[in-house]
Formats: C-alpha cells, sequence, structure tokens
C-alpha cells in the first residue's frame, strides 16, 4: 500500500510517496538522503537511530513513516546553526573527545539532549549514565560521553537552547 | 516486513469499523513490540489500524479510590505523573523501569497489557493491585484476564480504552532486569491492599502468576523477612539464554523480599 505522507523535518516541510511498511529511519535516509541517522541493531535496542518526534526522543527504526503524519521532526543534521556554529551539545561532544568511531553519536546527541531537557538542564553523573540506558556505544566506554553530556547541560541553558 | 493496509482512525468508532470483519487486522498502539516483530516477518496482518491519533484513549485519571489510566497513555507518561506518584507511587516506579526513555515515549499501557510479553512490567502491578481492565466490550477482572503466554482474554477486534488500579495501603516492585533488552527476567509486585496481600509473578513463567504462600505469609507479618524462606517450585518456569527455570524460581524470592522492603519504605 503507498501512502502519501508529510511531515516538517528539520523545519522544512518534507513530503513522499511511501510503502505503509516503510520505517522513519528509512523515509530519512533513503527517500530524503539524510544519513546522519544511523541504523545500529535494527531492534529497538542501540539507539543509534534516535531522532526527535514533536520534542520527545524516539527510535526511528521502531516507528512508520506513515505514523508521523503532520508532526515536526529534529534529526542530527536540524541541531547545528551552521557549519561554523555546533548545537552545545556536538560542541561538547566535540571538546571531550565523546567518540571514538562515531557511529553511535548521532542517536547519543539526540537522546543527551532531549535528557538534558527532561532533566531541565540539571544533571548529575548517575543520572546520565542511567539515562543512557537506551543508548550503546562499543568503543568509548562511555566515560567521556558522560562528561559530554554533563558539561552541555549548562551550556545549553545559557544559549537557550 | 511484509506490507500492509495502514489506517489512522481519529476516533474509536472509527478504529472498531476498520478491525471488523478483518482476522488479519491487528491494532498497533505505541509499536514497541508490534513493529520488531513484523520486521522479523513473525506476523503478517492484512491492515494495521493505528491507535495513535484517538486522544479519547490518553490520559490519567484520579477517580474515587484509584487512578485510571487511558489505554493509550505512555509509560514516560505514567512515570512522571504526579497523580500516579502520589496515589500509587509503585506503579510511577515500575514505569520508569520499562524498556529505555526512548521506549517510554512510545509504549503504552494497553499495548503492554493487551501482548501479555512473558516479561513485561505491566501485568504484574494489574495482577497485583487487583485492577480493572475496562475494553470496548466491557469489564476484565485482573485475575482472569491473563491466560497464558503472549495470550489473555481479549477478543479479536476488542481493544483496551482504560485499566483502572484500587489504591493499595502500600505496594512495592522489583524486578531484576535482563541487561540487554531491560525486560524482566524476574519482577515482583507486591501489594498490601483492601482485599489481602497480593504478589504477583512476572518474567519467571509463561504468564504472570501469583505466589499464594507468599501471600499467606505477609497477611500474617508483612516483612520480608515472613518470606525469607519461601522457595517456589522451577517447574514449569521459564528457561532460556538469560537463566535456567531454577534461577528465576531463586529469584522470585529475593525479588518479592526486595519489593516489601520498597513497600515499606
Amino acid at each position: 500500500m503507498t501512502i502519501d505522507v508529510a511531515m516538517t523535518v528539520n523545519g522544512k516541510a518534507v513530503s513522499g510517496k511511501v510503502e505503509a511498511r516503510t520505517l522513519l529511519v528509512q523515509f530519512l535516509r533513503e527517500h530524503l538522503g539524510m544519513t546522519g541517522t544511523h541504523v545500529g541493531c535494527d531492534t529497538s535496542q542501540c539507539g543509534a537511530c534516535v531522532v526527535h518526534v514533536d520534542g520527545k526522543s524516539v527510535k526511528s527504526c521502531t516507528i512508520l513513516a506513515v505514523q508521523l503524519e503532520g508532526s515536526n521532526v529534529l534529526t542530527i543534521e536540524g541541531l547545528a546553526e551552521s557549519a561554523e556554529k555546533l548545537h552545545p551539545m556536538q560542541e561538547a561532544f566535540r571538546e571531550h573527545h565523546a567518540l571514538q568511531c562515531g557511529f553511535c553519536t548521532p542517536g547519543m546527541v539526540m537522546s543527551a539532549i532531549d535528557m538534558v531537557k527532561r532533566h531541565d538542564y540539571q544533571l548529575d553523573e548517575k543520572t546520565v549514565r542511567h539515562e543512557l540506558e537506551g543508548n550503546l556505544c562499543r568503543c568509548t566506554g562511555y566515560h567521556n560521553i558522560v562528561k559530554a553530556i554533563l558539561a552541555a547541560a549548562p551550556a545549553m541553558k545559557s544559549a537557550g537552547v | 516486513m511484509y506490507d500492509f493496509a495502514y489506517h489512522h482512525p481519529k476516533t474509536l468508532a472509527e478504529a472498531l469499523a476498520a478491525l471488523k470483519d478483518k482476522p488479519e487486522a491487528r491494532p498497533v498502539s505505541g509499536g514497541m513490540t508490534l513493529i520488531p516483530t513484523l520486521k522479523m516477518r513473525l506476523s503478517k496482518p492484512s491492515d494495521l489500524v493505528d491507535l495513535n491519533g484517538i486522544k479519547e484513549l490518553t490520559g490519567i485519571k484520579v477517580e474515587g479510590n484509584g487512578v485510571t489510566i487511558g489505554g493509550m497513555t505512555r509509560h514516560a507518561d505514567v512515570a512522571s505523573s504526579a497523580d500516579v506518584k502520589k496515589t500509587i507511587p509503585a506503579l510511577a516506579q515500575l514505569a520508569a523501569l520499562i524498556g529505555d526513555p526512548a521506549v517510554r515515549n512510545r509504549g503504552t499501557i494497553g499495548g503492554s497489557v493487551a501482548n501479555a510479553d512473558p516479561a513485561a512490567d505491566y501485568p504484574a502491578a494489574v495482577v497485583a493491585l487487583d485492577a480493572t481492565i475496562t475494553t470496548t466490550e466491557g469489564k476484565h477482572k485482573a485475575d482472569d484476564f491473563f491466560k497464558g503466554l503472549f495470550e489473555t482474554a481479549l477478543k479479536d477486534g476488542e481493544l483496551i480504552t482504560a485499566v483502572s488500579f484500587p489504591k493499595p495501603e502500600k505496594a512495592g516492585y522489583e524486578k531484576f532486569r535482563n541487561p540487554a533488552s531491560r525486560y524482566a527476567m524476574v519482577g515482583v509486585f507486591v501489594a498490601k491492599t483492601a482485599g489481602g496481600v497480593r504478589v504477583a509473578v512476572t518474567g519467571a513463567g509463561p504468564s504472570v502468576f501469583r505466589v499464594k504462600a507468599m501471600e499467606d505469609a505477609l497477611s500474617k507479618n508483612f516483612s520480608s523477612d515472613a518470606i525469607k524462606d519461601i522457595k517456589i517450585p522451577a517447574d514449569g518456569l521459564n528457561s532460556d539464554i538469560h537463566g535456567s527455570a531454577e534461577y528465576r524460581a531463586h529469584l522470585v524470592t529475593v525479588m518479592a523480599r526486595r519489593a516489601v522492603d520498597q513497600a515499606n519504605k
């Protein structure tokens, strides 16, 4: 079954004809050519595919594109103001070297931003480690990811994002 | 994933109409189980009826002596609800332990209860708190609802509209989580209710079950010491790569004691 779907992705109106079974991550990567959102495990466990839908983190490998008619989707590509000015969370990941291979990073950054906002910019290490349960990294041991998120929380608050 | 016809009803009546006379049609709520199942081609519905646009199925109300949660209410909303935290804190704690933040933003109580996964968390709360499950066909008592592995009293086309939990005197939930999936290896919900103490176990068997010996002991003395020597038989319990039946049987007593301690905090 082919369906027309329209939504907002990173502030821009997009639309496409998709099969009902098309996952959001396939729509983003294969229809829109936005390959920043990664498919890691494809079984809803690793979190590499996390994007925000109407302000909340979701796993884009476990939701259908047609379910998002009229929704507002934010992906890793929509975070930075410009090539020179990264989002404070991206900047913190760079500053603290919170990645090695980088495959999990888009999902980590999206989950981290959601985490900071849900906790009203107030986080401690224990909370960050617990909240990262839905994002797997196989290189870093999480240490620098946790440091980056803790540093980004006040930076996001002062930047008003 | 096999393809299917997709329906996006705005009301419960439209959803029931879309499911009617289609034996292979399936409703989808949060999709946190159904979509992975479709991806593995373990299920091949002719039609998918998406309940996410039905506003009347969402919300949390404090009613009479308890709390009523709409079938499409997300785990994240139950976990963060001031009403649930005040009325039945153990239920908010249980919701906060399901999956991970992104899963909790999509998964729903109705979906979890209807799916009756042997390792799901909500069935333990539903049975221990003697909840009432309201559907498009009527009401089900918790003790009569869960029938077996992925099996409930729901008929084809019957949808859960709400789950009502009476406020217990005390309650606690503890689970031993599978570290990868966050599903319960064993989860035990203990509640001291007006009708007596109820102990419900998820994850250990094919379906949620009560432990009468623990309920009797806790009725006399609601402390974790009262059940420390109660062993449950391993016969018929789940045995898989994550743990043997004997291991799960042992965990039931450990988790039950922790749940009682949690309830007494």
